[in-house]
């Protein structure tokens, strides 16, 4: 951000990353552990509240001709069905609510954190690579549960030259260890250029005075976009989540 | 040269990385655009695949923003 930035907000000394400072709110200690109810655990909670009171509320009245709210949770529904359904097939039934939750989750976190002055819980990577971990944790259990040793078969891709095997062995082997790091990476880096993004150029508008309309308008265009990768991040990261599980439980 | 002047250069360096990403967006949309024109009824069906391709080359480019904003603020 450099110099530029930090003379625009010199004015106000806030400086466009402020926004993903966690602070404790009840400083805790269990067993010289630091388990302080931080401002990222409100959020958090907030979040579960928020999607729990949005899936129950709408299904409340379960009418036969959905309203507007009642729609809103069976589209979601069907969205994520649709993903487990083409991407998994009809072994992935069992996954669905794990991966349903993981949607709900990463949609309601990365739309809340739209709202000006909150806080975003996927803009720390430590958020999103557990969830990444626990899901490649999860598949690899999965596969090697279902199809014991052979499941390493999933590094030899079929049909290819025997004397080609090493090579490949080792970029299917890279490609799949390093999994969990790219997954939990794409949703981490969306969040966090996506808000500073908006920050950065939100900055301007003060700074500039009567031209400041221009970086105004932008803002609101670019809030737009970051609403379509706040849906779309938690989109793709359901699609691959099935891509993986489709992958160790039907091999290829 | 000073380092902090080096450390400014290098994240600036590392932003040219969305360049690619650029490109990369810019085919997708291209390519779905001249693809919906010639059959325009395949089009809606291939929209969740216009977006998850736009997504996961969008990642790509950001990989490069987080290095240039390590190299600043770590």
């Amino acid at each position: 951000m450099g110099l530029f930035i930090s003379q625009a907000h010199a004015a106000e000394g806030h400086s466009p990353l402020e926004q993903f400072q966690i602070n404790r709110l009840i400083p805790m200690e269990v067993g010289g552990v630091d388990v302080s109810f931080t401002n990222s655990a409100l959020w958090m909670v907030l979040v579960i509240a928020g999607a729990t009171l949005f899936l129950t509320l709408g299904m409340q009245r379960r009418a036969m001709v959905p309203g507007r709210l009642q729609s809103m949770a069976e589209m979601t529904y069907e969205l994520v069905a649709g993903v487990v359904r083409d991407n998994v097939g009809s072994a992935g039934r069992p996954y669905f609510p794990f991966i349903f939750t993981i949607f709900i989750f990463v949609l309601f976190s990365n739309l809340f954190g739209l709202i000006p002055y909150s806080f975003t819980v996927t803009s720390h990577i430590i958020v999103t690579f557990a969830l990444a971990a626990m899901v490649w944790i999860g598949v690899t259990v999965i596969g090697i549960a279902k199809h014991g040793l052979h499941f390493f078969s999933l590094f030899l891709p079929k049909g290819i030259p025997i004397a080609l095997a090493p090579l490949l062995v080792v970029i299917e082997l890279i490609s799949y260890l390093v999994r969990p790091v790219t997954l939990s990476m794409r949703l981490f880096a969306n969040m966090m250029a996506g808000h500073t993004l908006i920050k950065v150029i939100a900055g301007f508008v003060v700074a500039l005075g009567l031209f400041g309309v221009v970086p105004l308008v932008v803002t609101s265009a670019i809030y737009g976009l970051e609403l379509l990768v706040a849906v779309l991040q938690a989109y793709v990261f359901a699609i691959l989540t099935s891509l993986y599980l489709n992958d160790a439980l039907n091999l290829h | 040269m000073e380092a902090e002047a080096a450390k400014y250069i290098g994240a600036g360096l590392a932003t040219m990385g969305l360049a690619g990403a650029g490109i990369g967006i810019g085919m997708i949309f291209a390519n779905f655009l001249s693809a919906g024109i010639r059959n325009p009824g395949g089009a809606p069906k291939m929209t969740a695949n216009l977006f998850l391709g736009f997504a996961l080359t969008e990642a790509t480019g950001l990989f490069a923003l987080v290095i240039a904003l390590l190299i600043l603020f770590s």
